[in-house]
């Protein structure tokens, strides 16, 4: 088990190496250029140089006036002396700007991921076992609906109930106007009351799939012979179900929820621009429109070693869910 | 001129048609069964002759599929006597294993359903009468005084559960009243030994994928004779294994039925098997009994065309064959079945009255038992 993990680990960095070559030939090959767009900025001023000038002078205060490959090896440099660089963006160090944002995408991430698994994990089951009952039909519906619905149409229909005509929550933002005002628990209340719609939005839409996915495998589970056994010893109903057949669902569902690691961090764009929440998502996209590598690489090969993570992570809890796999 | 239709097509109003149908007859029927706190009148019954461990009597068990009703079991009646072995034999899709099946209550749901005919089930002091057990009672029944052997050893195991604790499981639902998980695991390596694993300590902590089908079949046998049930169905129990291993798993179930003196309804498709085995031997053919008897009067004096077709089909040690003879044709449609008898459009024997209804039953003797036009003036002459 050790040997597997440290070998898979080391297998990881190698991938890793070339992932993050390929993000930065990507960045480097963007048509947006920061330093392009700064410089033409800059010769628009009376009086100023020009363009050529400025450009030759930001190329080099910015160290890109190395090729691509070049490059990548003096990021990679900077990054093991533990220099991750200034975001061109937002003009604070990489690290701070992603501290900042992160984490409020991460508690909207995590309460709409566990909100998913509570809901959509019982439903799917519920809809298995009553297969073809109006039960199971009213629950594919809704998840069909989830499935369906885009996302800004969803969260404008609820801006439009829930703020506009009932007026429960403000239109935008992460904080109130007299946030300022508020004592500290007054302050997290007024974030949680902040977050209820777009957590929502982003549960709603992602139950649909999980759900889904937990009834084909319920319903393959229901079907086996093992299952026919369970009832032929004459355990309850409730007892088949929830302990021999919930058992071997669980052994599909945890590769998806390994793999929904990164999820957890890279923020949703859409939601969070909808909502004018300053998560991740909308300053990942920002910094990546104007060209902003610093950031933009930090925040790609953080979500690339949270993949790789997740995926990591899946592998051993198959190993611990089902018997028959053993990771040698 | 309507564009002919092809055999078994349906269209889809008809199809829905159906099922809507199907739906409300098995609700109802499902309804039925979930009931809680029935009155005991309404499922204990009297047998029979209290000689007999089961008596299956007219049974019929539909399934309602969305192409129509498949009358899978039509009017069975048998009896197993407590102590002996009934073989039930018949090719695949006669309605064997449903007829089980629906002695466990364990059809498919909802669409498999008794729809008439009782299963009585002698406990001794009690007797239930299966097809009006309600689910909360029949939970007792299961695995306790009735268990299963199942065709499929590979698949019939949970996967995630170690062998120890699947069949602890058994005995603590139903004999554990009182004991202590020393005292359940011990009878669990007792089990375990009785089925002749000699290891049983190691296959106590084993899971299933560790161990060889014939070894899991073992296991699966230990299960059924956890609780000493007073029937133990064997469902095919040796098709998937090898010879050899069958081998063993005859004799094992041979010892073991004695040991307990439970009774065993045996099916199989292996008329070998059947010979080694069985006291009685029912024949079925499309869902319905078409001959009965001892095994000696099946064997050696087998009366019904189908039963003497099945046995020239099977081949004979030292008798030298060009071609294994086969019975020709094809079973009917299970949806539409004919009102004539179900085997005479195979029948090598047909004679005048075949055209008619089914046959009824002939006695040829009082255990051997035909549905058969060939035996009528036997009938009239009695």
């Amino acid at each position: 088990m050790r040997k597997y993990i440290i070998k898979r680990i080391l297998l990881s960095i190698v991938i890793l190496f070339f992932v993050a070559l390929i993000i930065y030939t990507l960045m480097r090959c963007l048509p947006t250029s920061y330093i392009e767009a700064m410089a033409r900025q800059k010769s628009m001023q009376p009086g100023s140089k020009s363009f050529e000038e400025w450009m030759d002078q930001l190329t080099k205060m910015y160290n890109m006036d190395k090729g691509i490959i070049p490059g990548y090896f003096a990021w990679l440099g900077s990054l093991f002396r533990g220099e991750f660089g200034d975001s061109w963006k937002w003009t604070v160090p990489v690290v701070e700007k992603f501290h900042d944002t992160v984490w409020v995408s991460f508690v909207m991430g995590a309460i709409s991921f566990v909100l998913e698994l509570l809901i959509a994990i019982p439903l799917g089951i519920i809809a298995a076992t009553k297969q073809y009952s109006k039960t199971d039909y009213t629950i594919s519906i809704i998840a069909l609906a989830g499935i369906s619905l885009p996302t800004f149409f969803f969260a404008s229909l609820l801006k439009l109930l829930f703020s506009v005509k009932l007026g429960w929550f403000d239109l935008y933002g992460l904080v109130g106007r007299s946030y300022e005002y508020l004592t500290p628990m007054g302050q997290f209340w007024d974030k949680a009351a902040h977050l209820v719609m777009p957590v929502t939005t982003l549960t709603v839409l992602s139950i649909g799939g999980l759900m889904r996915y937990t009834r084909t495998n319920m319903l393959e589970v229901l079907n086996a012979d093992y299952i026919r056994t369970a009832r032929a010893k004459g355990l309850s109903e409730h007892k088949v179900i929830y302990t021999h057949a919930f058992r071997n669902t669980l052994i599909p569902l945890v590769t998806i929820i390994g793999g929904s690691l990164p999820g957890l961090f890279s923020g949703a764009l859409i939601t969070e621009t909808l909502f004018g929440i300053p998560g991740i998502g909308y300053a990942s996209y920002h910094s990546m429109i104007s060209g902003d590598i610093p950031f933009s690489m930090f925040y790609l090969v953080f979500l690339a070693v949270l993949t790789l993570a997740g995926n990591l992570i899946s592998d051993i809890l198959y190993a611990v869910v089902d018997p028959r796999v053993r990771i040698a | 001129m309507a564009k002919k239709k092809p055999e078994g097509y349906l269209s889809a109003r008809e199809s829905r048609r159906i099922s809507r149908e199907n739906r409300k007859i098995t609700n109802a029927l499902e309804k039925q069964r979930k009931r809680k706190n029935v009155p005991e009148s309404e499922y204990l019954t009297e047998m029979k002759d209290p000689n007999n461990a089961v008596e299956f009597d007219n049974l019929h068990a539909y399934f309602f599929t969305d192409v129509g009703t498949v009358k899978a079991v039509d009017g069975v009646t048998f009896e197993v006597p407590i102590g002996k072995t009934v073989g039930v034999v018949g090719e695949s899709g006669c309605g064997k294993s449903v007829t089980s099946l629906s002695l466990m209550q364990l059809l498919q749901r909802p669409q498999g359903q008794v729809v008439e005919g009782a299963i009585r089930l002698n406990l001794g002091d009690k007797a239930y009468d299966i097809a009006k057990t309600p689910q909360e009672q029949m939970k007792h029944l299961r695995g306790n005084h009735i268990s299963m052997i199942f065709q499929e050893p590979m698949t019939s195991l949970n996967p995630v559960f170690r062998i120890g604790a699947q069949i602890n499981e058994v005995i603590e639902l139903h004999d554990g009243s009182g004991k202590t998980r020393e005292e359940i695991k011990a009878r669990t390596i007792e089990l375990l030994e009785m089925v002749g694993i000699a290891n049983s300590e190691g296959v106590y902590k084993m899971f299933p994928h560790e161990l060889s089908g014939g070894m899991r079949q073992r296991v699966m046998i230990a299960m059924a004779l956890a609780c000493n049930p007073k029937v133990i169905i064997a469902d095919e129990p040796t098709t998937a294994l090898d010879v050899t291993i069958q081998a063993q798993v005859l004799d094992l179930l041979r010892n073991l039925k004695d040991k307990i003196n439970s009774s065993i309804m045996f099916i199989t498709h292996d008329l070998g098997v059947i010979a080694e085995m069985a006291d009685y031997v029912v024949v079925m053919y499309a869902g319905r009994i078409v001959e009965k008897g001892t095994a000696e009067e099946i064997f050696a004096h087998p009366a019904h065309p189908y039963t003497i077709g099945l046995m020239a089909s099977k081949p004979v040690v030292g008798k030298q064959v060009d071609k294994l003879y086969s019975i020709p044709g094809k079973v009917p449609n299970p949806v539409n079945m004919p009102d004539y008898c179900y085997f005479k459009d195979r029948c090598e024997m047909c004679v005048a009255g075949c055209n008619g209804d089914y046959p009824c039953e002939v006695s040829l003797s009082p255990t051997h038992k035909v549905s058969c036009y060939r035996y009528y003036d036997r009938k009239e002459g009695e």
